[in-house]
């Protein structure tokens, strides 16, 4: 019999999401506390990396998503 | 004359060699080589040697210089490696086509000449088709033909530029080109084609991931390093590159998401990376230009890292979709460890190679004003986390539990994985050693407390998306599918046309004949005792030799013409 993984237990998924949430925090706040070098005038805003990472993708995703209504075909659509 | 040896010779020498040796000889061979190889590219000293006369053209095959040096060490570093990761490999047909497509990247660096680049660049071509065809299935045979014809083409480009090249300017030899005359124009064409240009690029996510999973790992650090060599050799500060970078970074993030074989994620992932490179390039200065040179020194390393790691995937399990792995972390613990270095790489995160390399273009983008560019690598930065850093090991290590149980692979290939993944970390936490490689001068500090803390930030937030998309349940589903792109032209379009034409010609050519005989009985009714000896007579027109005729006086026409 095989020994459960870690992630079988969904305690520890929660735990490792719950660590990843705070580090989001942590270098989010990081911003608070630094003199930042910028040269474009978007980098000198608060959080400007984080928002557009988040946003980034989930414009990636969800255009990515709409774009399978075009392109997706069966797998053996090339050998017919 | 000098005591270097044109570093592809030893190479061409072993691929002679591997047929006749077994065991640890083979093994000797198949890792000495790039070994001693490597340790000879630190020993040659810059300038020209090996001068070889053809047919009345003087061909320099060993030209050295900084870049040379530099890609150089990077694919012998690189031949090492996936030798190393190939050697439990028996079948002997493979390990001879490595060793001459390697030997044919480095006969390409190392070229002092447009024939001399010329001749390797299609020994490039004809030596790797090998490694999709030793995949031995019907596909396989097919997506093999279809690279060897793009390849090929490029190779022909690149021909007929040089030779249009030589006419303007009576030299061969390797030097910046301009835009402009058509010699430049086809020169450029054929690199393109190898560098994956958009649109000219599906010879790569089709060629890749059909390739046995030590093959791909090969093809992945040759090919494409060749062409961005050339490019930062021949057309540095060209600024269409520039534009056609930022596209090549954008679009196949959108195909990498929805793309199911995780080997062509990795195929549309490696296009992204390119187009960093080739904007650099485009971009010309000092910065720019190491940035791209040493990111694709980076990308060789990691990418080869992520091909391997898919690689030992896909040899362990036979599979490599996303839609029928996961949960395999269980029982390949290594691997997935080395997959999350590779990852964490290619996605530029601080202390791995993509940081050091990656921000150095970005940062010229920037100085230079080119503004627009800076925010279409910064948005292709995201997305390469997330769908090279987060969904290539998700989908195979972890995601839903495929029931899939087995161990990780064979020492030979953990151990290159291992050797690849340290490269990695060093590169990235020491990147003086690389730095001092480059091109020019380095004056760039990568790790500066902004640019760690926005990188940071960055891919954070990026994977926190990831989770919310996927907690939400508004991410995609693995599907098995094939998604449109723009090799439709070729591969349905092109023969769906051709065969419209042949039914639609037939039909014509029935329609007319039958018209035809109907008008030949219509016409001889009047002269019914004659009718007999017309049609006997006709029977002796085959319209095939009418068309001989036809062909046959149009060419003396044209001879005489140009005769007189």
């Amino acid at each position: 019999m095989q020994r459960p993984g870690l992630f079988d237990n969904p305690q520890n998924v929660k735990r490792l999401l719950r660590i990843f949430f705070a580090l989001c925090g942590v270098v989010l706040l990081c911003d608070l506390f630094y003199d930042r070098h910028t040269t474009h005038p978007w980098e000198h805003l608060w959080g400007f990396f984080a928002l557009f990472g988040f946003v980034a993708c989930v414009v990636l995703v969800l255009v990515a998503k709409e774009m399978r209504k075009a392109v997706m075909r069966r797998e053996t659509y090339y050998d017919e | 004359m000098t005591n270097s040896l044109p570093p592809f010779l030893p190479f061409f020498a072993a691929a002679l060699l591997v047929p006749l040796v077994r065991g640890h000889a083979r093994t000797a061979l198949l890792l000495g080589v790039p070994l001693l190889g490597g340790l000879h590219v630190w020993e040659i000293p810059e300038g020209a040697f090996w001068s070889v006369s053809v047919l009345g053209y003087e061909l320099q095959v060993l030209h050295m210089d900084r870049l040379a040096r530099l890609f150089g060490i990077l694919f012998h570093l690189a031949a090492f490696i996936a030798f190393l990761f190939s050697l439990h490999v028996r079948d002997t047909g493979q390990h001879v086509a490595s060793l001459l497509y390697a030997g044919s990247a480095l006969g390409a660096v190392f070229a002092g000449d447009f024939l001399t680049l010329f001749i390797f660049w299609e020994l490039l071509a004809v030596s790797s088709v090998f490694l999709i065809w030793a995949r031995r299935s019907a596909h396989s045979f097919g997506t093999g033909f279809r690279y060897l014809v793009i390849q090929v083409l490029s190779g022909v480009l690149l021909l007929a530029g040089t030779l249009i090249h030589f006419q303007t300017t009576g030299s061969l030899a390797l030097m910046t080109l301009r835009l402009g005359d058509p010699g430049a124009w086809l020169i450029f064409l054929a690199f393109g084609i190898k560098a994956a240009f958009p649109f000219l690029h599906n010879w790569l996510t089709d060629g890749y991931p059909e390739a046995t999973p030590t093959g791909t790992v090969f093809l992945s650090a040759f090919t494409t390093k060749v062409a961005i060599y050339s490019l930062a050799r021949c057309f540095p500060g060209t600024e269409v590159l520039i534009y056609i970078g930022t596209l090549m970074t954008c679009f196949p993030i959108f195909y990498a998401v929805i793309e199911n074989d995780l080997r062509r994620v990795l195929a549309y992932s490696m296009i992204n990376q390119l187009g960093f490179m080739v904007c650099g390039i485009g971009l010309g200065t000092e910065l720019a230009l190491n940035g791209a040179v040493s990111h694709a020194f980076n990308d060789v390393i990691f990418k080869g890292l992520l091909f391997m790691s898919m690689g030992a995937v896909l040899h362990m399990t036979g599979r490599i979709n996303g839609s029928e792995l996961g949960g395999l972390y269980k029982t390949m613990p290594i691997t997935t460890g080395l997959c999350i270095v590779g990852a964490l790489s290619i996605s530029a995160f601080p202390l791995f190679s993509g940081f050091v390399s990656k921000s150095m273009v970005m940062t010229a983008a920037l100085e230079q004003g080119y503004e627009w560019t800076w925010i279409f690598l910064l948005f292709a930065s995201a997305g390469v986390f997330h769908h090279a850093g987060i969904k290539i090991p998700f989908f195979a290590f972890f995601a839903h539990d495929s029931g899939i149980r087995v161990h990780d692979p064979p020492p030979n290939m953990l151990l290159a994985m291992g050797l690849a993944a340290g490269l990695c970390i060093g590169i990235g936490t020491y990147p003086w050693w690389l730095y001092g490689l480059l091109p020019m001068p380095v004056s760039y500090h990568p790790y500066d407390l902004t640019h760690v803390i926005a990188q940071a930030q960055l891919l954070f937030f990026s994977a926190l998306a990831f989770c919310w998309l996927k907690l939400s349940g508004l991410y995609p589903p693995e599907l098995p599918s094939v998604n449109l792109d723009a090799e439709w032209v070729y591969r349905k379009l092109g023969p769906n046309m051709a065969a419209w034409a042949q039914t639609a010609s037939q039909t014509a050519a029935d329609h007319i004949t039958s018209t035809f005989t109907r008008w030949i009985h219509a016409m001889s009714g009047p002269f019914s005792h004659g009718q007999e000896l017309f049609v006997r007579f006709a029977k002796t027109w085959p319209t095939g030799s009418m068309v001989q005729w036809a062909v046959g006086l149009l060419c003396l026409i044209l001879l005489s013409y140009y005769l007189t």
